[in-house]
C-alpha cells in the first residue's frame, strides 16, 4: 500500500459529524464498558440463582402488572428520540424539539412507575440476596435513565438556543445512542429478572 | 459542517512562533491547574506513579525487618496487616498502570505524529482523579483505618461482621474511584488509536507498544466493571446490611472470588503488555535491526489480552470447584504461554540476528527477559492443579508475582526511563551509574525472590507477621531482606541517575540513539505542538528507510501545517487516510473540578454523608454540562 501522500492541498471537513467523530467514537465504549457493568450484575444474579438451595426468586417472579406496560413506555421512548434524531439530520428543529420533550416525558414515566413499584413490593433490598440484587441492578439501570434524562434536558435547552443543524448535531446523535443503550439494557434486566423465573416454571 | 484546506509546507521559524503561541499553556497557576498538554500529563503520572511505587517499597521494607528473623516484633499483627495490604493495593493500582498511561499519555502523539490525544481534557481528567484516588486511599493512614484484608479482600473476612471500622470502605470507595481514572483513560486510548494517526500509519505500522496499551485498553473496558461490582457489592453489604456475600441470606462468598478475579487476571495483562510492547520498541534498537517478527508479537499481544479472560478461576482452585472447570482453566492458563513464548522467542532472535549495542536500556530489556521466563515458568508450575493445591497462599505464589511484575513491569520500565527521559527532559542520564543501576537491581532482585521459590516451597504462609524459629525458614527469610535492601539501593541508584542528569547530563539532541519511530524526529524535549508539520508515513521505521533499503520514504520535513487554532489530522481507522481537521479543546478547569466533586462524593459514601454525596454528585453533573457546553 502506498501512503496517501499529502505533497498537493487538500481540502478536508472540519470535525465530521458522523461516526468517524472522536466523539461518537468515545461514546461508543463507554456504552461497551457500561454494558460489560450491566453484564457482570446479571452474571451475579444467574451465579446465586443457580446455586440457591430454596426457590428462586425466593417471592415468585417479580409481578408484571406495572413492568410490562413500563417496559413498552421506555421502549416508546427509544422511538421517539429516533424520530428526534432523524429530524434533526433533516435540519428539523420543530419536530426535534417534540421529539425530545417526548423522550424526556416517556423516561420520566419510567422512572415513576419504577418507584410506584418500589413501593408496592413485599421484599427489600436487605431482605435477602436476591433483593439486593433486585434493588442493586434496576436501581443502577434507574440511575442510568436518570442520567440519560439530564443529558436529554441540556440537549433539550440547546435545541432551543438553536445550537443545531442539518450538519451539525453530534451531541443529539450521541445522547440518542446513550438513550437507546439505556433501552437495551432494559430489556436484558428485563428479561433476566422478570421472564427468565417464568420461564424456568 | 465546514471545510477547510490544508497546505503541505515545511517548517520554518514563523510557522514554529505561530504554532508555539496556539498550543503553549498558559503560564501561572491557571496553567498548572487547568493544563491539557498530553506531555505534561504523562510527566505528572509517571513521577505519582514513581511516588507510589516508593511509598509501596517502603512499606514492603517495614514487611521485610520484621520478618528478617523469627519471632520478631517491629510491627503488630494489625500493623502488618494494613502494611501488606497497602502495599500490594498501591503496587497493582497506583504504580503498575499508572506508570504505563504515564508512557502512553506522554508518547503516543509523539509516535503517532499527532498534535494531542483524542480527549485532551479527559486525559486531564484521568490524570486528577487517579491523583485524589491514591490520596483518597492513602488517608486512610491518617484514622489509622489502611485497608487491611489483602489486595484481593476476600469476604467473608471484609464483610461488616468481620472487619468493622472502615478499612475496607476505603479500599471498596478508593478502588471505585480508580476504575473512573483507568476508564476514561482506556477510552482515550482507544480512540486516539483508531482517529489520530499520521496519514499512512496503517494498523501493520504501529509501534508494539501501541498494541500494547491498545490491547490493555480494550482488557480495562470489559474488565474492570467486574470489579467495580465487586466493590459496590462489598460496599453495599457493609453499609446497607444487604446479603451479596452472605451465604445464610442466600448470597456466596465465591460470588466475590469470581468477580475479583474475573477482573484481577485480565489485569496482570494489563499490566505488562503495554511494558512488554515498550521492550519490543526499545530493544531492536540497540540490537541495530527492526524486531523479528512484529507480525506475530502484534498478535501474541492481541491475543494474550483476550486469552486473558479465560484463565480468571486458577486463582481459585483451592476454592473446591468442579474437576470440569479446573481442568478447564488449568489448561487455558498453559495455553496463554504461548503467546508469551512467541514474544520472547521474538525478543531473543532480535538480539541474535542484531549487533547489540550493550547500554543500559538493552541491560535492563536483557534482565527483563531473562526475569520473564523464571517467573513463566513458575506461573506454568501453578497452573498445575495439584502443584497448585500444595503451593497457594505461600511464599512460592508471593515469589512468582513479584517476577512477574518486577520482572515484566518494573525492569521494562526502568529500562524505557533510559530510553525515553532524555526525550522528556532533553538530558542523557549517566551510562556509567545506569550499570551500576542495573547490575545492583538485578543482583538484589534475584537474592530476594529467588530463595523465596524455596521458602514457599518449605511451607512458609504468605501474609503472617512472624513466625517461629526452627522451621527451616529463618536463613532463607534474612537473605531475601538483605536481597530486598539491595534491590532498593539499585532503585536509589536511578533516582539519583535522574537527579544528576538534570543539570549533569549530555545534551539528548533529537535522537540520541539514532532510532526509527517519530517521536525521535522531533527536539527534546519537544515543542508544545509537537511536530510543526504533520509526517507522512510509509513504513515502521520512518527514521531508518535509507539504511534499511526497503525503498519507502516518509516524509518528515513536510506536510500540512494547521496552524490557524489549535488543530489536528483526523485519519481513517485501518489505513490512516487524512479524513478530517479536529478541533482541539483549549485547557480548562473542568476537569480538575470533576475530579474535586467526584472525590467530595466518596467521601460522603465512605462516612455515610448523604448530604456531601448528594452535592458532590450535584456538581459533578455541572461540572460535565460546564465541560460539554460549546
Amino acid at each position: 500500500m502506498t501512503a496517501p501522500a499529502i505533497d498537493a492541498p487538500q481540502t478536508l471537513p472540519v470535525e465530521l459529524q458522523d461516526r468517524r467523530a472522536p466523539a461518537w467514537w468515545g461514546v461508543v465504549c463507554l456504552i461497551a464498558t457500561e454494558a460489560a457493568l450491566f453484564a457482570y450484575f446479571l452474571f451475579s444474579y444467574f451465579y446465586l440463582g443457580s446455586i440457591a438451595r430454596g426457590a428462586w426468586p425466593p417471592h415468585g417472579p417479580p409481578a408484571l402488572r406495572l413492568a410490562l406496560p413500563n417496559t413498552l413506555v421506555l421502549l416508546a421512548s427509544s422511538g421517539t428520540m429516533w424520530w428526534a434524531e432523524s429530524a434533526i439530520r433533516r435540519g428539523n428543529q420543530a419536530r426535534l424539539r417534540a421529539g425530545l420533550g417526548l423522550t424526556i416525558a416517556l423516561g420520566a414515566v419510567f422512572l415513576g412507575v419504577q418507584m410506584v413499584e418500589y413501593h408496592n413490593s413485599d421484599f427489600g433490598p436487605r431482605t435477602g440476596a436476591y433483593g439486593s440484587l433486585f434493588y442493586t441492578i434496576t436501581g443502577f439501570h434507574g440511575a442510568h435513565v436518570a442520567v440519560g434524562l439530564l443529558m436529554l434536558l441540556v440537549v433539550t435547552v440547546r435545541a432551543w438556543l438553536g445550537h443545531f443543524a442539518g450538519g451539525r448535531h453530534l451531541a443529539v446523535t450521541n445522547t440518542a445512542w446513550y438513550w437507546h443503550f439505556v433501552d437495551v439494557v432494559w430489556l436484558a434486566v428485563f428479561t433476566s429478572l422478570y421472564l427468565s423465573p417464568r420461564l424456568a416454571g | 459542517m465546514t471545510s477547510t484546506t490544508i497546505r503541505p509546507a515545511e517548517p520554518s521559524a514563523g510557522l514554529e512562533e505561530r504554532l508555539g503561541r496556539i498550543w503553549e499553556t498558559a503560564p501561572g497557576l491557571l496553567g498548572v491547574l487547568g493544563t491539557v498538554d498530553h506531555k505534561t500529563i504523562g510527566k505528572r503520572y509517571l513521577v505519582t506513579a514513581f511516588l507510589f511505587l516508593i511509598l509501596g517499597g517502603l512499606e514492603a521494607s517495614a514487611m521485610r525487618l520484621q520478618l528478617a528473623g523469627p519471632e520478631r516484633h517491629l510491627l503488630g499483627p494489625e500493623q502488618y496487616n494494613q502494611l501488606f495490604t497497602m502495599h500490594g493495593v498501591t503496587m497493582i493500582f497506583l504504580y503498575a498502570s499508572p506508570i504505563l498511561s504515564g508512557f502512553s499519555n506522554f508518547l503516543w502523539p509523539l509516535l503517532l505524529g499527532s498534535r494531542d490525544m483524542a480527549f485532551p481534557r479527559l486525559n486531564a481528567l484521568s490524570y486528577w482523579v487517579f491523583l485524589f484516588a491514591g490520596l483518597f486511599l492513602y488517608s486512610s493512614f491518617l484514622v489509622g483505618q489502611a485497608p487491611d484484608r489483602g489486595w484481593f479482600a476476600y469476604v467473608p473476612l471484609t464483610e461488616g461482621t468481620y472487619a468493622p471500622g472502615l478499612n475496607m470502605d476505603f479500599y471498596a470507595l478508593g478502588l471505585i474511584l480508580l476504575t473512573v481514572s483507568t476508564t476514561v483513560g482506556a477510552i482515550n486510548f482507544i480512540v486516539t488509536a483508531f482517529t489520530m494517526r499520521a496519514p499512512g500509519m496503517s494498523v501493520n505500522r504501529l509501534p508494539i507498544f501501541m498494541w500494547g496499551t491498545l490491547t490493555t485498553s480494550f482488557a480495562v473496558l470489559f474488565a474492570l466493571p467486574a470489579l467495580t461490582a465487586a466493590c459496590i457489592f462489598l460496599y453495599f453489604d457493609r453499609r446497607f446490611g444487604m446479603h451479596f456475600f452472605d451465604p445464610a441470606a442466600g448470597g456466596h462468598p465465591l460470588l466475590w472470588q469470581h468477580l475479583f478475579w474475573i477482573f484481577g487476571h485480565p489485569w496482570v495483562y494489563i499490566i505488562v503488555l503495554p511494558a512488554m510492547g515498550m521492550v519490543s520498541d526499545y530493544l531492536p534498537v540497540f540490537c541495530r535491526r527492526p524486531l523479528v517478527g512484529y507480525t506475530f508479537v502484534a498478535l501474541a499481544t492481541v491475543s494474550t489480552g483476550i486469552l486473558g479472560f479465560g484463565v480468571w478461576a486458577h486463582h481459585m482452585f483451592a476454592t473446591g470447584l468442579p474437576p470440569l472447570s479446573t481442568t478447564f482453566f488449568s489448561a487455558a492458563s498453559m495455553v496463554i504461554t504461548l503467546p508469551s513464548a512467541v514474544a520472547v522467542f521474538a525478543w531473543i532472535a532480535t538480539i541474535w540476528h542484531g549487533r547489540p549495542v550493550v547500554r543500559t536500556p538493552f541491560l535492563f530489556a536483557a534482565g527483563f527477559v531473562v526475569l520473564f521466563v523464571i517467573g513463566g515458568v513458575s506461573g506454568v508450575a501453578t497452573a498445575a492443579v495439584p502443584f497448585d493445591w500444595q503451593l497457594t497462599d505461600t511464599y512460592f505464589v508471593v515469589a512468582h508475582l513479584h517476577y512477574v511484575l518486577i520482572g515484566i513491569n518494573l525492569f521494562a520500565v526502568i529500562g524505557a526511563f533510559y530510553f525515553w527521559l532524555p526525550k522528556m527532559t532533553g538530558r542523557m542520564l549517566s551510562e556509567r551509574l545506569g550499570r551500576w543501576n542495573f547490575w545492583v537491581m538485578f543482583v538484589g532482585f534475584n537474592l530476594a525472590f529467588l530463595p523465596m521459590h524455596l521458602t514457599g516451597l518449605m511451607g512458609m504462609p504468605r501474609r503472617i507477621y512472624t513466625y517461629p524459629a526452627g522451621l527451616g525458614w529463618d536463613t532463607l527469610n534474612l537473605i531475601t531482606t538483605i536481597g530486598s535492601f539491595v534491590f532498593a539501593l539499585g532503585l536509589l541508584l536511578f533516582l539519583v541517575n535522574v537527579w544528576w542528569s538534570r543539570r549533569n547530563g549530555a545534551v539528548a539532541g533529537p535522537n540520541p540513539w539514532d532510532a526509527p519511530t517519530l517521536e525521535w524526529s522531533i527536539p527534546s524535549p519537544p515543542p508544545p505542538y509537537n511536530f510543526t508539520v504533520i509526517p507522512t508515513v510509509e513504513s515502521r521505521h520512518p527514521l531508518w528507510e535509507v539504511e534499511l533499503g526497503e525503498g519507502a520514504r516518509s516524509r518528515i520535513d513536510v506536510g500540512p501545517t494547521l496552524d490557524t487554532g489549535r488543530e489536528t489530522l483526523g485519519t481513517s481507522a485501518l489505513d490512516a487516510e487524512p479524513e478530517q481537521v479536529l478541533r482541539m479543546p483549549e485547557d480548562s478547569l473542568w476537569p480538575l473540578l470533576l475530579g474535586l466533586s467526584l472525590t467530595v462524593t466518596a467521601y460522603g459514601l465512605l462516612a455515610g454523608a448523604w448530604w456531601m454525596a448528594a452535592a458532590g454528585a450535584a456538581l459533578s453533573a455541572v461540572a460535565v454540562t460546564g465541560w460539554l457546553w460549546p
